[in-house]
C-alpha cells in the first residue's frame, strides 16, 4: 500500500505528475531518526524533504512548530514558501509556512517567537540566533523534523559545522527529533552521512536514481585557445551559435570578474541580439532577483553566471550548460551539469570550454572522471574550534548550562566527535577569560561558574552584543575594492570587488582592470584593497583572473595520467603541443617532480611541476627562493599556476632535490609565515568567530579613527607574548590546511618521495611556456625596506625644498 | 639610540623610533598617548577580551628608551590611561614596573581627555607644562608657539617605488609639534585628515617612526 494518502496522490495526478520513488521511500521511512537522500539536481528532492511533513501535518493540524527547514540561501527560504504553498492551498490543508531570516522585520520576528508556524524556514544563522534566546525551549517545543537542504554545500564550509552545532542543542531541546538531509551527488557519501549523523547513532543514506549519464563533451571551436589567461574569449561565436541552438544556456564561469569580461564580449559579438543576462554574487540583490524572474518567466536565452546559480531553484527551462574555464574540482562540474534538464530521466548537456592550453587538458581530465562518477572529495578534518566557540558563547546567552552536558552534546556532531575534554575546556576557557596565559580577567570574566556547577554569563546584557554577532559568514572569497578616499572612515567609493588570492599577489603599484577602468593597487588593509586612480598607463595586470579554487587533488592525478594515457580524445594543437614537451623535454611523471631549468633573456630560470593545486604551489615558490636565498642562488621572483611553479634567479638552480628536500620544510615556513598576510587575514577570521574582535556592537558610536586598531597589532602582540595562545594555534591549523596549501605540499612530498627528474634545456620548454604569460608575479624581497625608504624621504624633502 | 633630530623653537629635539621625544639639553623625555589598561578597561566596559599584553607592551619599550636616553625628567602627555579606573586596575607588577621607571626623575602626568584627573603613582599631575620656550598640553591649542602635544595619534603614508609604507608620525610646524601615540593599542589618524591638515602649516614635516626615522613633507 502507497504510503501517499489519496489527498496527495490525487494533488499529483491533478498537475500530471507522479511521485518519484525516492519521494515515496522517504515517506516510508519517514520515522528514521536520520536520514540523508542524495539526489541528482531535478530529482524533487526539495519536495521528498517536505512530503513526510505534510503528510504528518495533515488537514487540521494542532498549533506549535512541527517542521524546521534550513537552506543556505536566504532567497531559497523564500521561494520554498512559494513554491510550499501552492500544494498546501491546492490540498486545502491548514498548514502555515514562515520564513525567517535576517531580512525578516523584527514585529515578524517576534509573532513568530510567540506563536511559531508550523513550518518555518530559515538560515543556518537566524536558527543559531533562536536557540540563542531564553525561551528557545518554549520556541521549539514540539518540534518534530528538521530538514537541512543543499546540506553538500553547507558541509564545505563552517557555516555547516555551525548548523551541525545547532542541531544538537535541538535534539537536546525536542527529544525524539528526526532529521533530514538533501544533497546533491557528492564523492563520498558515507563521509557526509558521518558528518550529518547524531553520534554515536548513524544516518542512513537514501540515494535516488542518478538518471541518465550526462551528455557532456568539449566546445570545438575554431580558434586555438590561448597559451594562458582565462576568460574564453576566443570562442564567443561558436558559444552564440550554441546559444541560438538551444531554449536556455546557462554559461558558468568561475569567478565574477571573468563573469563579467566574458559578458561584455558576448554582448559585443551578439548581432541577433539574442536577451542574455549576467548574474553573479557581486551584483545587487535586486539586479539579481531581475535576472531570476526573466528566467522563470523564459524571457532570456542565456545567462552569463557563477557559483551564485549552482544552488537554488530549479530551472525548468534550461537545455544546456556551457562551463568555461577548467572546473578545478568534478563534483562542482557534476553539480553545475545537473542544473540542465531538469526533465527527471532525460541526460543533461553540457559543453566545457577551456580558456587556454593547459585547461584543455584539464577540461578533458574532468570529463573522463564525469563520466566516471569518480568526484572528488577532499576530507574537511575535524570541526573547526573557533566555531566551538562561538556556540558556547550563544549557548550561554540562551540560559546557564552545565559543561559536561555540553561536551557530550557538541561530541555528538560528526565533525566534533573526536574532540578531547582538554579542547574542549581550551574553547570554553577562551569563552570565558579570554584564555590567555595571564590571568588578567579575574573580575571581567564573560561566563561564570555558580556554586551549584553552572556556567553563566557574568553579565547578561552581554547576550545583545554576542547575538550582533552571530555567525561565520567572512566574506573572506572575496575583497572589496575601494578608491583610497581623503578624510573619514570609509574612504572613497566602492568599485567592486576582487578575489582574495588576486589581492594576495599585487604589489603595491601594481595597476589592474576594475569596473572599466585603470587603478592602482596602494594597500590591503582591514579586508579592503585600496586603490587609487591611475591614469593613461596600460594596466600591468591586465584584469584579475585567479581562481578561487584550486585544482583538486583528484583531478590533478587525473591530468597526469591523461599525459601517460589515451591523448586521442584532445583537439590536434593539445596533442601537438604534448609531444612537442615530450621531445625537446620530457613529461612530468607521476609519482615524481620534474623540473626544468634553462636561461631566458639572460636569466636563469626553473620550472617545478608538483601538481599541488595553485596555493601550494604558491606557497612552494615562497619555500623554495626562500631556500635559495640561503644558497646564494640570488632568487628573483616567481609565477605559480595549479600546476607548476616557475622561478627565475641570478644564479641557476643545480641541486633542486635538495631544495625540495622535506626535511625541516615546515620549520622553514614559520618566520615567513608569521608574517605573511594571509596568515593576518586568517586570524582575523578566526578572531571574529571566536569572538575575539567583535564586529558589531551595540549603540557603537563611530569616533575618531585613532580609536580603532588593526587587528594586526593583537595578532603580533599575541605572536610576542602568548604564542601558543587557542587562536594562533587555530589560525596556524586553518592557514596552513587552507590559503597556504601546506597539507597539498606535504602530500605532493608523500607522492612522490622527494624523486625528482632534473632536466637542464638550452630553451624554454613547450609546458613552461605559458607560464611567462601568467600574472600574479611574486617579487622575492631584495633590498630592505628601510633603505629605500630612507634614500626616498631624503629626495622627497630636497624636492620640496625643505632641506 | 636611532632618531631623526630636528630644531624647533631653538630647541634641538630628536624623535626616536618609538615615537618618543628627546630634548637632549633638559635631559627630557616626552611620550603621548600611552593608554595603559586599555584591555583592562575593554574588558570591564563588557567589551572584547583582548590580549592583556599591551600595558607591558608599552612599558618595555618605555624602559629601554629611558635606558638609552638616561632621561632625568619624563613627560607623558596625556592619555597615559585609557580611563582613571584603567589606572587604579593596573596589575601589581605593572605598578612597580611604573614605580620603578618613575624612582629618581622627575615625572610629570599631563591630563588628557581620557584621564582627566589625578592618578595614584606619584609624580606630578599638571594640566599643561611649560618649560620655556616649549610648553607641553595634550591637545594642541591653536595660535600657540613653541607647544608640544599628543591626543590626534598622526600617521602618514610614503610612496616608495612599487610599495607604500605607513608609518605612525611627528607632526612638526615653526609653531608646534604633534606627537604619535606611543601605546601598543593605539590606531592612527592620517595626516591628511582635516584635523591636521587645519593645525598644521602648509611647509609642515612628518617624521615618520620605525628602525629609521626620517623626516619628509607632512603628506595632506
Amino acid at each position: 500500500m502507497s504510503p501517499l494518502p489519496a489527498r496527495f496522490s490525487d494533488w499529483f495526478t491533478a498537475r500530471g505528475w507522479q511521485p518519484h520513488p525516492h519521494q515515496i521511500t522517504m515517506l516510508e521511512r519517514a520515522a528514521d531518526p536520520a536520514l540523508m537522500l542524495i539526489a541528482p539536481t531535478g530529482g524533487g528532492k526539495t519536495l521528498a524533504g517536505f512530503l513526510p511533513s505534510l503528510v504528518e501535518l495533515g488537514e487540521n493540524p494542532p498549533a506549535g512548530l512541527h517542521s524546521l527547514y534550513i537552506s543556505p540561501l536566504k532567497a531559497l527560504a523564500a521561494d520554498m514558501r512559494r513554491n510550499l504553498l501552492r500544494p498546501i492551498e491546492d490540498m486545502g490543508l491548514h498548514i502555515r509556512v514562515e520564513d525567517r531570516s535576517g531580512d525578516t522585520s523584527q514585529t515578524r520576528k517576534k509573532a513568530q517567537r510567540a506563536d511559531p508556524p508550523h513550518i518555518l524556514l530559515t538560515t543556518p544563522e537566524s536558527l543559531a540566533l533562536l536557540l540563542s534566546y531564553e525561551d528557545a525551549p518554549r520556541i521549539f517545543a514540539g518540534l518534530k523534523r528538521v530538514v537541512v537542504d543543499e546540506l553538500h554545500a553547507l558541509a564545505e564550509s563552517k557555516r555547516g559545522d555551525q548548523l551541525m552545532l545547532c542541531l544538537t542543542r535541538l535534539a537536546a531541546l525536542c527529544p525524539g527529533l528526526r532529521r533530514v538531509g538533501l544533497s546533491a551527488t557528492v564523492g563520498d557519501p558515507p563521509a557526509l552521512a558521518s558528518y550529518f549523523a547524531p553520534h554515536p547513532a548513524p544516518c542512513r543514506t537514501l540515494t535516488a536514481d542518478p538518471g541518465p549519464d550526462p551528455d557532456i563533451a568539449m566546445l570545438r571551436t575554431e580558434a586555438t585557445p590561448p597559451w594562458s589567461g582565462g576568460g574564453g574569449k576566443y570562442a564567443m561565436q561558436e558559444v552564440l551559435e550554441q546559444v541560438r541552438a538551444h531554449k536556455t544556456t546557462l554559461i558558468f564561469h568561475n569567478t565574477r570578474a571573468q563573469a563579467e569580461i566574458f559578458f561584455h564580449h558576448l554582448w559585443l559579438a551578439n548581432r541577433d541580439n539574442l536577451p542574455i543576462g549576467i548574474h553573479h554574487g557581486s551584483l545587487s540583490r535586486e539586479a539579481r532577483e531581475k535576472v531570476e524572474a526573466a528566467m522563470v518567466a523564459g524571457q532570456l536565452r542565456a545567462i552569463v553566471c557563477t557559483g551564485s546559480l549552482d544552488l537554488g531553484l530549479d530551472w525548468g527551462d534550461v537545455d544546456l550548460v556551457i562551463q568555461v574555464g577548467a572546473p578545478k574540482n568534478v563534483k562542482r562540474l557534476v553539480q553545475r551539469i545537473g542544473r540542465a534538464n531538469h526533465r527527471y530521466n532525460a541526460p543533461s548537456k553540457a559543453l566545457l570550454l577551456p580558456a587556454n592550453r593547459w585547461e584543455v587538458i584539464e577540461c578533458q581530465a574532468a570529463i573522463e572522471a564525469a563520466l566516471a562518477h569518480d568526484l572528488d572529495g577532499e576530507p574537511r578534518g575535524s570541526g573547526p574550534r573557533d566555531v566551538l566557540c562561538q556556540h558556547i558563547m550563544v549557548t550561554a546567552c540562551s540560559g546557564p548550562f552545565d559543561a559536561d552536558q555540553l561536551f557530550d552534546e557538541v561530541r555528538s556532531a560528526g565533525a566534533y566527535a573526536t574532540l578531547t575534554r582538554a579542547e574542549f575546556e581550551d574553547c570554553l576557557d577562551f569563552v570565558a577569560t579570554g584564555g590567555y596565559a595571564l590571568n588578567a580577567y579575574d573580575q571581567w570574566k564573560r561566563l561564570k561558574q555558580r556554586p551549584d556547577g553552572l556556567w553563566q554569563l557574568r553579565d547578561p546584557r552581554h547576550a545583545q552584543q554576542v547575538r550582533m554577532n552571530i555567525g561565520t559568514i567572512q566574506d573572506a572569497d572575496t575583497l572589496k575594492v575601494r578608491m583610497r578616499g581623503r578624510g573619514r572612515m570609509g574612504g572613497g567609493k566602492p568599485l567592486g570587488e576582487v578575489e582574495e588570492g588576486f589581492a594576495a599577489s599585487l604589489v603595491p603599484g601594481d595597476t589592474f582592470l576594475i569596473g572599466g577602468q585603470i587603478v592602482r593597487f596602494e594597500t590591503l588593509r582591514e579586508m579592503e584593497v585600496q586603490v587609487s586612480r591611475d591614469r593613461g598607463r596600460k594596466p600591468k595586470v591586465a584584469v584579475f583572473m585567479g581562481t578561487k579554487f584550486a585544482t583538486s587533488t583528484q583531478l590533478s592525478a587525473r591530468i597526469l595520467g591523461l599525459l601517460h594515457g589515451d591523448i586521442s580524445a584532445l583537439p590536434e594543437h593539445t596533442k601537438d603541443w604534448i609531444s612537442l614537451q615530450k621531445s625537446s623535454s620530457q613529461l612530468p611523471r607521476p609519482g615524481r617532480i620534474l623540473v626544468e631549468s634553462f636561461d631566458y633573456e639572460g636569466r636563469a630560470h626553473s620550472c617545478v611541476y608538483g601538481f599541488a593545486g595553485k596555493n601550494a604551489m604558491q606557497t612552494l615558490g615562497l619555500l623554495l627562493t626562500r631556500r635559495m636565498e640561503e644558497a646564494g642562488l640570488g632568487p628573483l621572483g616567481f609565477v605559480a599556476t595549479d600546476y607548476a611553479t616557475l622561478i627565475w634567479s641570478l644564479e641557476p638552480m643545480h641541486d633542486p632535490a635538495a631544495l625540495l628536500d622535506p626535511d625541516g620544510l615546515r620549520e622553514g615556513l614559520d618566520g615567513w609565515l608569521a608574517e605573511n598576510a594571509l596568515m593576518k587575514r586568517s586570524f582575523r577570521a578566526t578572531a571574529t568567530i571566536a569572538g575575539l574582535i567583535t564586529r558589531n556592537l551595540p549603540g557603537r558610536q563611530k569616533t575618531g579613527r585613532q580609536a580603532t586598531f588593526s587587528s594586526d597589532i593583537l595578532y603580533d602582540t599575541l605572536r610576542k607574548y602568548d604564542p601558543d595562545h587557542l587562536m594562533l594555534r587555530i589560525t596556524r591549523d586553518e592557514a596552513m590546511a587552507g590559503l597556504i596549501g601546506f597539507a597539498r605540499i606535504e602530500e605532493m612530498l608523500a607522492r612522490t618521495r622527494a624523486r625528482v627528474d632534473h632536466v637542464v634545456l638550452d630553451r624554454v620548454p613547450p609546458f613552461a611556456a605559458p607560464l611567462f604569460l601568467e600574472v600574479g608575479k611574486v617579487p622575492v624581497e631584495g633590498a630592505g625596506a628601510e633603505a629605500q625608504l630612507a634614500a626616498e624621504a631624503e629626495s622627497l624633502m630636497q624636492a620640496a625644498g625643505l632641506v | 639610540m636611532n632618531g631623526c633630530a630636528f630644531t624647533f623653537a631653538g630647541c634641538e629635539l630628536t624623535l626616536l623610533g618609538t615615537g618618543a621625544l628627546w630634548w637632549g639639553e633638559a635631559g627630557l623625555l616626552c611620550v603621548s598617548d600611552l593608554h595603559l589598561g586599555k584591555s583592562e578597561r575593554m574588558a570591564r566596559r563588557g567589551g572584547d577580551m583582548l590580549p592583556p599584553y599591551e600595558t607591558r607592551d608599552t612599558l618595555t619599550r618605555l624602559e629601554a628608551d629611558i635606558e638609552a636616553t638616561g632621561a632625568r625628567s619624563v613627560v607623558c602627555l596625556g592619555d597615559s590611561f585609557d580611563d582613571l579606573d584603567a589606572a587604579r586596575g593596573l596589575a601589581e607588577d605593572e605598578t612597580l614596573w611604573l614605580a620603578r621607571l618613575m624612582a629618581g626623575r622627575r615625572w610629570v602626568w599631563i591630563e588628557g581627555n581620557h584621564d582627566p584627573g589625578p592618578v595614584e603613582f606619584g609624580g606630578t599631575h599638571l594640566a599643561e607644562l611649560h618649560r620655556p620656550p616649549l610648553s607641553f598640553r595634550h591637545i594642541a591649542r591653536p595660535g600657540t608657539a613653541g607647544e608640544i602635544s599628543g591626543h590626534y595619534h598622526p600617521k602618514a603614508r610614503i610612496r616608495l617605488r612599487g610599495r607604500s609604507v605607513t608609518r605612525a608620525c611627528a607632526l612638526v610646524d615653526s609653531d608646534r609639534v604633534i606627537l604619535p601615540a606611543y601605546g601598543t593599542y593605539t590606531g592612527g589618524l592620517r595626516s591628511d585628515d582635516g584635523a591636521l591638515t587645519r593645525l598644521m602649516r602648509p611647509d609642515a614635516r612628518a617624521v615618520l617612526t620605525g628602525s629609521t626615522p626620517c623626516m619628509i613633507p607632512m603628506p595632506r
